[in-house]
């Protein structure tokens, strides 16, 4: 009991907590984003991985850190795009179209990496987005490791909950896209665009997306690697549900689940003799599961979620 | 502006054209990272084509590479029928392998008949097991399949690794992490000599035959289409939904469980990690291929088989990397979705309607 509290009472838990929850909050908010909008995105895994590979490739080739952002985010919102205009001008089935671009962009990143880097054994490093170690803010104890001496794209991540969170809660473009995930009749007779808000949240929440997998090889670690995405994709895809599709909820979960995170990679230190290490890395996933199971009963799905819209058909 | 138009009606024949066609398509579009790789194109597909039907070597690699894409192309199929989302296909395969060495290394004895029969009927029926639990999980709490499922993959994997580190491990396996060998008595008997083709194929062919029978003659076929068009007016006619679901489940799962019992029993001889580059997630592309038919998953799998084939011996050739058979399943997914949108649609152009 008391390693736990010991656990709980140094910063180092509560920073790592937060940086592993960082490509969950960029993955959770993007999903959050396309299915607001009425499509679900299957393909977020995908474009994790496109969003790692492309950032990084970027750096690696001399595009800055920055540039290797923007990049991540931009191939991210292709990939978006391409499902966007399948799911919602064409109306195909959002699973399907979903897990084909997972599909495609999993093998064009991984095709693209090995043709640019034929006979490499192990992937070159770049110079990763160091912490960014705020004078004077750092210093405070306790909150200042955790909070200051996060990397620049943690910031970014939260900085993005607050932005999602004010369009979605403050700004008639808000309103728009909560209404055309429920009742996209009601948005076209406004006079609105069903299709350019859906395609618009689509391709941004893609662009997200690609940040959650940018941050793995750019803040996390600084290589690309095969499987390094690892299912946290789908891990968002459990968590948007747990969120009640709400950005501040979307921040919990994803903070919730990187303390989980956190705690058991300390707990394996302790308990790694007794207990099988294959335990550990199990549990993220049978929490999504437990955590889906206990949001199922009470979600409330958009009510346009799935459900393509034509135009001139009522 | 452009206008979706329903089509009156969809043809056979544009059924039967659409999937050939994205296939083409797929195959016509792998040129763009072909020439991203700066290789010669001609050559390349020449290549291609040789790596498949170059020898009757090369062919029966082929028919090996499908045996597993029809049974998890089969599982999709049957539960894409009924709108359950079974992703897991990749977890259940590696279940039926892992109940596969778990009975077939040793653990019982009898003849080889009958040993064999169990080991099929153990591992199809953990696979079976292994997507019941989504599909409660959906019928009982309403929890999201697709995700489930998904996750489950992951899981599953993690458990073969700790079972081939841990009881079923290999004491003659100098240290790596696999299983026993299949007993000779058990292991699913060769087609051709010298050939890798095994009997895995007959029963995956065997198993499309009787699924199709069941989904166009039975009942149990009908309410299955029935949950899957319209749920809640199969619930209305009387169809208890979530039993036909927990009842598809079941199948589907078998079906993926008999995919890794075939790759264990019938090729590998004995279980890895890595004993499936994919096959679960490539079975939904072979449905979507198949329009769902189960007939159509086998000349569907055959196709895919032949791109993981095919390009793999392209790779090694030309020096490309393999990813480009991923590449191209990929791209064919896509191209019969956009394909099958326009067998059920036509664009029209339209003058611009005025606002009142």
């Amino acid at each position: 009991m008391t390693e736990l509290l010991d656990i709980f009472l140094n910063e180092s838990f509560w920073t790592a907590s937060l940086r592993i929850a960082t490509p969950l909050i960029f993955g959770v908010l993007g999903a959050l984003l396309c299915e607001r909008a009425g499509v679900l995105n299957l393909g977020i895994e995908g474009i994790f991985v496109v969003g790692a590979m492309t950032g990084w490739m970027a750096v690696w080739m001399g595009a800055g850190l920055w540039g290797g952002v923007l990049v991540a985010a931009l191939s991210g919102a292709l990939f978006g795009l391409l499902h966007a205009l399948l799911t919602v001008p064409l109306g195909l089935s959002q699973h399907v179209s979903g897990l084909g671009i997972t599909l495609l962009a999993t093998s064009a990143a991984s095709f693209t990496y090995r043709t640019a880097l034929p006979d490499v054994k192990s992937p070159p490093r770049i110079t990763p987005f160091q912490p960014l170690d705020i004078p004077y803010l750092s210093d405070i104890p306790f909150l200042g490791p955790v909070l200051f001496q996060q990397t620049p794209l943690t910031w970014l991540a939260l900085a993005m909950v607050a932005l999602v969170w004010w369009i979605m809660a403050r700004t008639p473009l808000g309103v728009a896209l909560r209404a055309v995930g429920d009742n996209p009749d009601a948005v076209a007779a406004q006079g609105l665009s069903v299709y350019g808000l859906r395609i618009g949240a689509v391709v941004g929440g893609s662009a997200l997306m690609a940040l959650g997998g940018a941050f793995l090889t750019m803040s996390a670690f600084d290589a690309f690697f095969f499987g390094m995405v690892n299912g946290r994709g789908w891990i968002c895809i459990a968590l948007v549900i747990f969120a009640s599709w709400q950005p501040g909820k979307a921040l919990l979960g994803a903070l919730l689940f990187g303390m989980f995170e956190a705690l058991q990679v300390r707990l394996q230190t302790q308990a790694g003799a007794v207990v099988p290490s294959q335990v550990f890395l199990m549990a993220p996933y049978v929490l999504s599961i437990l955590a889906l199971v206990f949001a199922a009963r009470r979600a409330d799905y958009p009510r346009a979620l799935l459900k393509p819209w034509f135009r001139g058909q009522r | 502006m452009i206008e979706i138009e329903p089509r009156a009606g969809v043809s056979p024949r544009m059924r039967l054209l659409t999937p050939l066609l994205a296939a083409l398509a797929a195959l016509a579009l792998a040129a763009v990272p072909l020439a991203f790789a700066g290789v010669p194109l001609i050559e390349s597909y020449r290549q291609m084509f040789a790596g498949v039907f170059g020898s009757l070597f090369a062919f029966t690699e082929m028919l090996t590479r499908a045996t597993p894409l029809i049974f998890t192309g089969l599982a999709a199929a049957i539960a894409f029928r009924a709108k359950l989302w079974n992703i897991g296909a990749e977890g259940q395969l590696y279940l039926g392998a892992l109940a596969a060495v778990a009975v077939g290394t040793g653990a019982v004895s009898g003849p080889g008949w009958a040993l064999t029969g169990l080991v099929l009927a153990a591992g199809a029926l953990a696979g079976a097991l292994g997507m019941l639990l989504p599909a409660a999980l959906k019928t009982r709490f309403g929890a999201d399949e697709v995700v489930t499922s998904l996750l489950l993959n992951f899981i599953i994997l993690i458990f073969v690794q700790m079972m081939l580190e841990g009881p079923l491990k290999d004491p003659m396996g100098l240290g790596w992490p696999q299983s026993e060998p299949i007993l000779d008595e058990a292991t699913l008997p060769k087609l051709l000599e010298r050939m890798r083709l095994h009997a895995g194929l007959l029963i995956a062919l065997g198993a499309a035959l009787a699924l199709h029978l069941v989904l166009a003659r039975t009942t149990w076929g009908f309410r299955i289409r029935a949950v899957g068009e319209n749920a809640s007016a199969a619930r209305h006619a009387g169809i208890s939904v979530n039993r036909t679901l927990i009842g598809v489940a079941l199948v589907s799962g078998a079906l993926a469980g008999l995919a890794g019992v075939s790759e264990v029993a019938g090729l590998k001889g004995y279980l890895t990690a890595d004993l499936s580059p994919g096959f679960g997630y490539a079975g939904i592309v072979v449905a979507m291929l198949a329009g769902l038919s189960p007939l159509g998953v086998v000349l569907a799998a055959l196709f895919v088989a032949s791109v993981f084939v095919g390009a793999d011996s392209m790779s090694r050739a030309m020096g490309v990397s393999s990813f480009l058979a991923d590449l191209v399943v990929a791209l064919s997914l896509i191209s019969v979705l956009v394909g099958g949108f326009f067998t059920r649609y036509r664009l029209r152009w339209r003058a611009r309607r005025t606002r009142p």
